[in-house]
């Protein structure tokens, strides 16, 4: 029936377009220039150097804001704004040459004062900047000349320019950095047009972008939160896309239809059930083993996701290199689980699960409760929205379990930091760290990676779920969005519509 | 007056036999709160137990009404969530009957300054929908089953104040009152001897209905999340989950769907029988 109409609906409409192109006597043959993509989360500003909402970098990243580096749809570093750069002998120091003839949307330079500026307000001691620790190992940098920047080094770190190639690292200019909040502006090919709050934000093509010119003039991104209202608009056609669909049981249904794309692919999304180190029960490593032979990924995955979503058993994607495949380290084994938490003296626990709006957490906290609940842990599940999880669970650690999805890439050293959330506090973890950040030696590097992959496993720090997936959905006739997401981004550079 | 009460008395039960929506909202309203009270001791399944190798099954031998996107029972979440649904709203109307009623009683009994603050108090909470409460509440005290029957209940309360209120101010006007003001008997005394049980009908009447408001109230709550949390079974929840599985499993947004709508009828049709039967006004009318 909905079917039926939405065929007769699509008729209607083609009819008209052809009786209103015969009268106007319009060429109905020139490629479209503008797009809607529907986003689920509203970023609670536009600045990615002063927050960590993945919304943020969803919409500005090489959209509006660049790097001296960026990382591409493959997750490789490629130069942006630093058109190439060479490296000590020692590792030590790094010296970018900057691209020339790149202004920011206002009209000003872009110059080395502006990278120094930059990346001297991330490192500050009042920084707001959520990634601090990517510039933990810059020791100075220096303004050589215009066009040329040198970056010391505290020790020597292979990782800088993918570091500078986040969202949290690109470059300001002192004249707009205090209002890049509610008016950013950067030295992208798009900048704002408007933001009307709470339903979309449109950037428009910048004249006088450094780069391969871009084909759309306008890109809107509409903010959708309702699983049932995406699968709606993008049927009616009021979004053109949804990089990231929220109902992935609906998508059997786009894959039938010719008039969509359907692109699964892969983000870094790390799905971990977390569980507070620092307190009773999760203190003891047994009641965390047991929780991780409690949980069958399989059947969560089925549940929760359709099947879309490769299980993991660290905190590591399988695309990225230096993955050691640990999922079969706690294989699902309920009778096991009960014995750990007998050993432990932790029978009859009852625990808190604080659960986060998106579909993944809460769909997915249902089943991982109803699995504690057949090894006899009682769950009590707390639903929270994102402000309160953040005060809540982020900031003062105030639960025992929560489901969470870490979208940052290469993002071990959480597991090194003291206050985070979920309390891991390892002095031999950390070294190994230390030891993997100071490392140059690419195959040192990678057996560090596996190493550190397989020590947090051991400790059962947080019982790894799956890799959130990426199902793009969009208008077969739009070309050159990311399948994947190594970084949170919708990178519009090279999208166009077919003619 | 005591002659004329027995009539009243010994054709209400031929009266009730003979009318058809009295009979009909009475049936249902005993299938609902038997199906809820027979979960208690047997369902077909439990109803928290996920099986995902069994996820989306039509209706089957094992599965009468088949099973839910996590392989649960639908049948057996429709009887518990009959307990749920049945729970919160018989709360909130006895919130509502027992804040109400008193505080439309003193109204009516004192009026003046008392009675004035009373109701003009009533009318600023019944300007908060029971949906604004709830989330008030969940802001202080996070969501859940009590929360909805707190919001519900506050609800209820300034509807059964000024039904008690406005029936009770013409009573006070009456012969029999005035014969015990005479008689020298105090405002509460009347209110307990006279004025309560002459209005006691329209009372039960008025409790049906709000019972009925109050089982697509808890569904509306628990459909934004508002109300009793998983795993505990609501209907609101299943029709929430439904949603986007209308095109893959339209089954698991009907059913839902149809047990609040049956509910819900059952309630305010037996709410309206009552009326017809208890009301001496409207039964002199026929």
């Amino acid at each position: 029936m909905y079917r039926r109409l939405m065929q007769h609906l699509v008729r209607g409409t083609a009819a008209a377009a052809v009786s209103a192109g015969i009268l106007l006597g319009t060429p109905a043959l020139a490629a479209r220039t503008d797009v809607i993509l529907g986003i689920r989360l509203e970023p609670p500003h536009l600045d990615p150097t002063a927050g960590a909402a993945a919304a943020i970098a969803e919409i500005v990243y090489n959209n509006v804001f660049q790097g001296l580096t960026r990382i591409d749809r493959d997750g490789t570093v490629k130069p942006s704004l630093a058109e190439r750069w060479e490296v000590s002998e020692d590792g030590k120091v790094y010296t970018f040459h900057l691209r020339q003839g790149v202004k920011f949307h206002d009209g000003t330079t872009f110059d080395a004062e502006d990278v120094k500026f930059s990346l001297d307000r991330a490192r500050a001691a009042d920084s707001v900047n959520p990634q601090k620790g990517l510039f933990e190992p810059i020791d100075t940098v220096e303004v050589v000349d215009p066009q040329t920047v040198r970056i010391t080094l505290k020790r020597p770190s292979g990782s800088l320019p993918f570091s500078l190639g986040w969202a949290a690292a690109v470059i300001v200019a002192p004249e707009s950095a205090a209002d890049n909040k509610t008016t950013p502006v950067g030295t992208g090919p798009f900048k704002l047009a408007e933001w009307v709050k709470g339903d979309h934000v449109t950037l428009t093509r910048s004249d006088g972008y450094w780069g391969e010119p871009v084909a759309l003039e306008k890109a809107t991104f509409k903010i959708i939160g309702d699983p049932t209202a995406s699968f709606a608009a993008l049927m009616a056609g009021d979004v053109d896309a949804f990089p990231i669909f929220p109902a992935p049981e609906n998508v059997p249904q786009f894959e039938a239809d010719p008039r969509f794309t359907v692109v699964v692919g892969d983000t870094e999304g790390k799905t971990v059930l977390a569980m507070n180190n620092g307190k009773k029960p999760f203190d003891d490593i047994r009641v965390r083993r047991a929780v991780s032979h409690a949980v069958d990924r399989k059947a969560l995955v089925e549940g929760a996701m359709y099947g879309y979503g490769k299980p993991i058993g660290s905190h590591f994607a399988p695309q990225d290199k230096g993955y050691v495949d640990l999922t079969g380290k706690y294989p699902f084994d309920p009778e096991k689980a009960k014995a750990l938490l007998k050993e432990a003296g932790a029978e009859n626990l009852s625990v808190r699960l604080v659960l986060p709006p998106p579909d993944y957490a809460r769909r997915g906290g249902e089943v991982l409760a109803a699995q504690l609940r057949n090894v006899g842990i009682s769950v009590e599940i707390v639903p929270m929205e994102w402000a309160q999880w953040l005060s809540e669970v982020f900031r003062n650690k105030n639960f025992d379990m929560t489901v969470v999805s870490h979208v940052e890439p290469l993002d071990l050293d959480i597991y090194a930091r003291d206050d985070y959330y979920f309390g891991y506090k390892d002095p031999e973890y950390r070294a190994l760290y230390e030891r993997f950040v100071a490392s140059t030696d690419e195959s040192e590097r990678l057996a560090l990676l596996g190493q550190l992959q397989e020590k947090l496993a051991d400790d059962a720090v947080n019982a790894w779920l799956f890799l959130l997936p990426k199902i793009g959905i969009w208008d077969a006739r739009l070309e050159g969005l990311w399948e994947n997401t190594p970084v949170p981004a919708n990178d519009l550079t090279e999208a166009k519509w077919r003619e | 007056m005591s002659a004329t009460m027995a009539a009243g008395r010994r054709s209400l039960a031929a009266r009730a036999l003979g009318h058809p929506s009295f009979l009909l909202g009475a049936a249902i309203s005993l299938v609902v709160a038997a199906m809820a009270l027979l979960s208690f001791v047997w369902t077909p399944h439990d109803p928290t137990v996920l099986d995902i190798a069994r996820k989306l099954q039509p209706p089957s031998a094992t599965h009468w009404l088949g099973t839910d996107q996590y392989g649960r029972d639908v049948l057996s979440m429709i009887m518990h969530g009959a307990v749920t649904s049945m729970a919160v709203s018989f709360v909130a109307v006895g919130i509502g009957l027992g804040l109400g009623v008193p505080l439309g009683l003193l109204a009516a009994a004192r009026r003046g300054l008392v009675g004035e603050a009373v109701m003009r108090a009533n009318d600023f909470v019944f300007a908060f929908p029971a949906l604004i409460i709830a989330i008030m509440l969940r802001d202080i005290f996070g969501p859940g089953a009590i929360n909805a029957m707190v919001a519900i209940g506050i609800f209820n309360v300034p509807v059964f104040a000024r039904l008690a209120y406005g029936a009770a101010l013409p009573l006070w006007t009456r012969e029999f009152v005035m014969a015990a003001r005479v008689a020298g008997k105090g405002g509460g005394l009347i209110t307990l001897e006279h004025i309560l049980p002459n209005m006691l009908s329209l009372v039960i009447v008025q409790a049906t209905i709000q019972l009925s408001l109050g089982v697509l109230a808890e569904a509306a709550l628990s459909y934004v999340g508002l109300g009793v949390q998983p795993p505990a079974p609501s209907w609101g929840r299943m029709l929430n989950e439904a949603q986007t599985l209308m095109a893959l499993a339209p089954r698991l947004a009907l059913v839902p769907g149809l047990a609040i709508v049956v509910t819900v009828m059952g309630l305010n049709l037996l709410g309206d029988g009552l009326r017809d039967l208890l009301d001496p006004r409207l039964a002199r009318e026929r």
